[in-house]
């Protein structure tokens, strides 16, 4: 609509990536923005839930977390958390690549996110593979005796494994969502849909990766890192 | 109750009648409060209805002198509110000594009473007049609430924990018993009655009640059967400490902490032995959960607490416990086979 | 060029023109007529249009919601449970409950009003994000799909209240489905609140200063704050749930350890807040009725306009009180009943600033400000109800009874549901184009204020009698109160009837409305009614306070 005319600068009047009900690209970028923090602002609250049954549960039975944790493939965990983290240092970079409008760099870096989140999924497959094989998924076939923990002990050790599940799997769901998306938007950078002026969808999913590398940073720790020092 | 409509059921209890002055109390406020502000807003709306349609009404932007006024005439008001309301509250969470005690565990869908003399209730409950009263609760399935109006007495029962509440009756009478939390299908069949009677006729009932087993005899007896005396010697040489004398007692832990041996410690050492392990002895204990039900727990508990502790002489007490059961025979012939489920 | 809103610097008063000739005639093309069709409907990404697929959305499941309260009203006629089985009854309570809560009175104000009025009121063209708000009508819808899915097939017996380990253990019923259905629900209110609060924030008219932003605005900021940061954890709570009964990833049961308590604090962590979404938006709309409708500038706008943000904040920290004989330790109950008094004052700062503001204004009866005055009244009553259930000695007494129903419903019927046809009759004009008739609308009022107080006042003395909640069978001696309870529920029932019929009937046989039949401030009613998609032809600039009824140089107070 031309009463945009009134107040847009001339240079974005007619840019085709601002949409009709804002004045300015930086102003439809900045509300972008705004928006995703706020969404990543309701994914903390949401993990939180689970957060604080951890640490109520921790408190109550310190011992049977602690013998629970040590089942936790270390090692895997570890190369986990820095598949992860260099996942986030490729996507930052994609980011970036996008800003300087370099359309090649932009999808390699994305693809290569990728393929660094598949990598951690598919560690955390064979982490769960394990645990089944080892009769930890809770339910009707759990067994604690690998647990080293006697009678009443070991039956928190169902609620450490369910919450083991419940977190990791939550974070793996929003990779599994996320992952999607990051090729979604390396097609469009491949489509030559990105310029300096306008690559917020490429900040925004990096913002969302980001988040998702961060919730790791606190699960690992407060899952696999339980009294290792003992 | 021919023609009368009652506002408030009768009042039964030491706590009722002044949880019904709370009640006078705040229903004054809010009328007071609710007429005001009916009274001024309908007649603002008559007093400066629209006359013509080009009325200006005068700019009027606020006032700080109002908004302090009705900001700190409230806070205070509800301030007062809030410091009876937790006074009542810290009365009712304070059981007062030597109470007379019964044991309580709700199931889908009734409510089973026993006292110590082993007389046992279902959805009724007998006591005396004039005796503070303490219900030692748990549930066997999902959380029900042990509500007596008459008494104004409430309190949720929760699946592995005990909850306490108590009560002393001031009439004879015979009053509703509800369920009050929600719990399935018959969660409004989970409907009783407690009976209050002089103490004489609460003798004669307690007396004439078939079964003579008392609630810590039972508890003895289960004791043995699960072979309890094996490690819990009195002799101070078995795995387990000690259990004489025990109740109501601090005990310190093997992390440090102090905890007092109260109802629900007895309870959580027999479900869950290892959650709080006595200094000096080895987390060795088998769970039993599973091998005794909540009410056979509630005789355990009962056991226990007969073992002496602080002194259970007194009015209430004496009502209605037996003589403390003998403690255990040091030795016992042959060991019962081990409970199933002991792990190491 | 830019319209002005408000006297010019300098610029003498001008004598008031007859309306006709004040306003230039509307436009031949609004969002209403601007594309026919199905598609121009589900496709839409024009904030206006999906208030209206909000508004018939949550039309048909109040309705559903309240055939169920039809049929509980009917079974607590007499005291034995002899109308349906108490299964049916435990699904009937708990479906009236999960549907009224979650998918009526939660997205009501602010899918419907604030989807279509926010915009507009700030001189926007749109929310921030439109195709989100489009995706969180379909997430709502496909929330509603799964519940209404649990419904006919069986239904779900837990109450909406979902306590483990009933919901996690022991129920029969369709809980995965319900809570799913909840869940994904939550997410249609959560992008919602996000919308709203950057639209807020980033796409105000020039000259619209937070001050001078209208208080149903500020209502729904502090609305939308609930939103993002509280749905997010019933959310995680019923995936708990879900996650135990379909994976055994439970922990919430006692046999292993588990506590049950700690599901009813992450529930209510939520659902106290939860009422405040419920209850704020309503207030919001209050404030602009009784300004139009005293012709008069609000008592106190910046205490009302913090207010809200108070309620919001201090909401967050008390969902305790809802855990007073639960087995919640003494202290915790002491530090939630006092912060539940404190939460209380905002409320209370509130209805005396509405109060005030009648004071020397122009008061006019037309059928929103029977609504709000009619909610004044009743959210007094319910409020001071919920003093007697904030103060711990009292409530061990009253909680679970009928006393919380009737307080709630207070607050929620009373309150939030006059609130929201308040809002609706008065900006019906500007939604439709139409104005409705107004002596029926005057007799629904009447009719719903009076079915609604002899339904619930007699709640209040049958919870102090010590009748519990969700019983299905009860003691003789409850049942007058009962049948005056179902009685007034009747007239409840035909006086909701009444709006459907002559609101429908006004959209087709209304006269048309001009772009101000109230005469009121306000950006919404400088422009065309029904507006057209953009909503204003020149963007607006704000150069007066909010509710300028008054003329600069008059007289005034204070």
């Amino acid at each position: 609509m031309s009463s945009v005319a009134d107040t847009a600068h001339g240079a974005e009047r007619h840019h085709p990536d601002l949409v009709h009900h804002f004045e300015s690209l930086p102003a439809q970028k900045e509300a972008a923005t705004f928006g995703m923090w706020v969404f990543i602002a309701q994914e903390v609250m949401f993990f939180g839930g689970l957060f604080a049954a951890y640490t109520i549960y921790r408190h109550l039975y310190f011992h049977a977390f602690v013998q629970s944790s040590r089942h936790l493939n270390l090692p895997l965990g570890a190369i986990n958390t820095a598949v992860l983290i260099c996942s986030s240092l490729t996507m930052a970079m994609g980011v970036h690549a996008s800003a300087i409008g370099r359309r090649r760099p932009t999808v390699a870096w994305l693809l290569l996110t990728v393929a660094l989140g598949g990598v951690f999924l598919g560690i955390k497959t064979v982490e769960y593979k394990d645990k089944f094989d080892h009769h930890l998924v809770p339910g009707e076939s759990f067994q604690a005796e690998e647990l080293h923990l006697e009678g009443s002990a070991a039956r928190p050790a169902q609620i450490f494994y369910a919450l083991y599940f419940a977190m990791t799997g939550l974070h793996a769901a929003h990779m599994v969502i996320g992952i999607p998306i990051i090729l979604f938007i390396a097609w469009m950078a491949h489509r030559g849909r990105f310029s300096p002026e306008y690559h917020t969808p490429v900040e925004l999913t990096g913002l969302y990766w980001h988040f998702v590398d961060i919730i790791w940073i606190f699960l690992f720790p407060l899952l696999y890192l339980i009294g290792r020092h003992h | 109750m021919g023609a009368e409509l009652p506002l408030f059921p009768v009042q039964a209890s030491t706590m009722a009648g002044r949880v019904d002055a709370l009640y006078a109390f705040l229903i004054l406020v809010s009328v007071f409060f609710g007429l005001l502000i009916a009274v001024t807003l309908i007649s603002f709306a008559i007093r400066y209805r629209r006359r013509s349609r080009d009325e200006r009404p005068p700019l009027i932007h606020g006032s700080v002198a109002l908004e302090v006024a009705w900001t700190a005439i409230p806070l205070g008001i509800v301030m007062v509110i809030f410091l009876w309301g937790a006074d009542l509250f810290f009365a009712m969470a304070r059981v007062p000594p030597a109470p007379m005690e019964v044991y309580v565990v709700g199931k889908r869908w009734m409510w089973k009473t026993q006292h110590l003399t082993g007389q046992r209730e279902i959805n009724e409950l007998h006591v005396p007049v004039g005796v503070p009263v303490k219900l030692t609760m748990t549930s066997e399935d999902v959380i029900h609430s042990f509500f007596v109006p008459a008494f104004r007495m409430k309190k949720d029962v929760v699946p592995g924990r005990y909850a306490a509440a108590w009560f002393q009756a001031t009439r004879a009478g015979t009053y509703h018993l509800f369920c009050a939390e929600y719990c399935g299908t018959k969660h409004s069949g989970m409907i009783g009655s407690v009976t209050v009677m002089e103490p004489a006729a609460f003798q004669t009932w307690l007396a004439g009640g078939a079964t003579g087993t008392s609630l810590a005899a039972a508890g003895e007896k289960l004791f043995q059967d699960l072979a309890c005396i094996t490690c819990h010697r009195s002799d101070s040489e078995g795995r387990g400490p000690k259990l004489d004398g025990v109740f109501g007692h601090p005990v310190t832990l093997a992390s440090g902490e102090r905890v007092v041996a109260d109802e629900a410690y007895i309870r959580e050492s027999i479900v869950n032995p290892s959650a709080k392990v006595v200094a000096g002895f080895q987390p060795v204990m088998p769970t039993y959960q599973g091998l005794v039900n909540e009410e056979g727990l509630m005789q355990l508990v009962a056991y226990v607490k007969s073992l002496g502790g602080p002194a259970t002489a007194g009015p209430g007490a004496a009502l209605a416990s037996p003589a403390p059961a003998t403690a255990p025979a040091a030795a016992t012939p042959a060991p019962p086979p081990r409970p199933k489920g002991q792990g190491r | 060029m830019t319209t002005q809103i408000g006297p010019g610097p300098g610029g003498p008063p001008r004598p008031p023109l007859p309306p006709a000739l004040s306003e230039p005639p509307a436009p031949r093309v609004n969002y209403l007529n601007v594309a026919y069709g199905v598609k121009s409907w589900l496709l839409t990404t024009d904030h206006k249009r999906i208030a209206l697929l909000y508004l018939a959305s949550v039309t048909l499941m109040f309705f559903l919601g309240g055939a169920f309260a039809v049929l509980i009203r009917l079974e607590l006629v007499t005291p034995a449970g002899d109308l349906v089985q108490s299964e049916t009854y435990n699904k009937l309570f708990t479906m009236h409950g999960i549907i009224m809560v979650f998918f009526f009175l939660i997205p009501s104000i602010p899918a419907v009003l604030g989807n279509f009025l926010i915009p507009i009121m700030i001189g926007a063209r749109d929310l921030a994000f439109p195709r989100l708000n489009l995706a969180s009508w379909y997430i709502y819808m496909f929330g509603a799909a799964f519940t209404i899915y649990a419904l006919v097939s069986g239904g779900v017996d837990t109450g909406w209240t979902f306590y483990a380990p009933y919901s996690t253990t022991y129920s029969n019923t369709h809980v995965i489905a319900a809570g799913l259905g909840i869940f994904i629900n939550g997410f249609s209110s959560i992008l919602t609140g996000l919308n709203f609060i950057v639209t807020i924030h980033r796409m105000r008219a020039p000259g619209l200063t937070w001050f001078r932003l209208p208080l149903f605005v500020w209502a729904h900021y502090a609305t939308s704050l609930i939103f993002v940061l509280g749905t997010p954890v019933i959310a995680i709570t019923l995936l708990t749930v879900v996650l135990e009964r379909a994976l055994h990833l439970g922990i919430y049961d006692p046999r292993l350890g588990g506590d049950p308590i700690l599901f009813q604090h992450l529930f209510w962590f939520y659902s106290h807040p939860a009422v405040y979404i419920m209850i704020l938006p309503a207030m919001g709309v209050i404030s602009e009725l009784v300004t139009c409708f005293s012709r008069k500038r609000i008592f106190g706008y910046p205490v009302v306009a913090m207010s809200s943000l108070a309620i919001a904040v201090i909401g967050f920290l008390v969902w305790g009180h809802h855990m007073f004989v639960s087995g919640q330790s003494t202290y915790a109950g002491l530090i939630f009943s006092f912060l539940s008094f404190l939460v209380a004052i905002p409320s209370a700062i509130k209805v005396f600033n509405w109060t005030a503001t009648l004071y020397k204004g122009s008061v006019s009866w037309d059928t929103p400000m029977l609504y709000a005055i009619g909610f004044v009244g009743l959210f007094t009553i319910g409020g001071l109800t919920g003093l007697f259930l904030a103060s711990l000695g009292l409530d061990v007494h009253v909680t679970d009874t009928y006393f919380v129903v009737a307080h709630f419903h207070y607050i929620m019927v009373g309150g939030a549901i006059m609130g929201y046809l308040g809002g609706i009759h008065f900006w019906w004009p500007k939604i439709t184009g139409r104005l409705y008739p107004e002596m029926w609308a005057r007799v629904a009022a009447v009719i719903i204020f009076a079915g609604f107080n002899l339904t619930f006042f007699p709640q209040f003395i049958l919870g102090y009698l010590g009748m519990p909640r969700r019983y299905h069978a009860y003691p003789e001696e409850f049942q007058v109160l009962n049948v005056m309870s179902s009685a007034g529920a009747s007239i409840l029932g035909l006086g909701y009837l009444l709006p459907m019929i002559y609101l429908v009937w006004s959209m087709r046989y209304g006269p048309k409305a001009s772009a101000n039949p109230w005469q009121a401030k306000g950006l919404e009613w400088q422009t065309a009614s029904p507006p057209i998609t953009e909503n204003f032809e020149r963007q607006p600039v704000v150069t007066e306070e909010a509710y300028a009824y008054a003329v600069e140089g008059e007289a005034h107070i204070v």
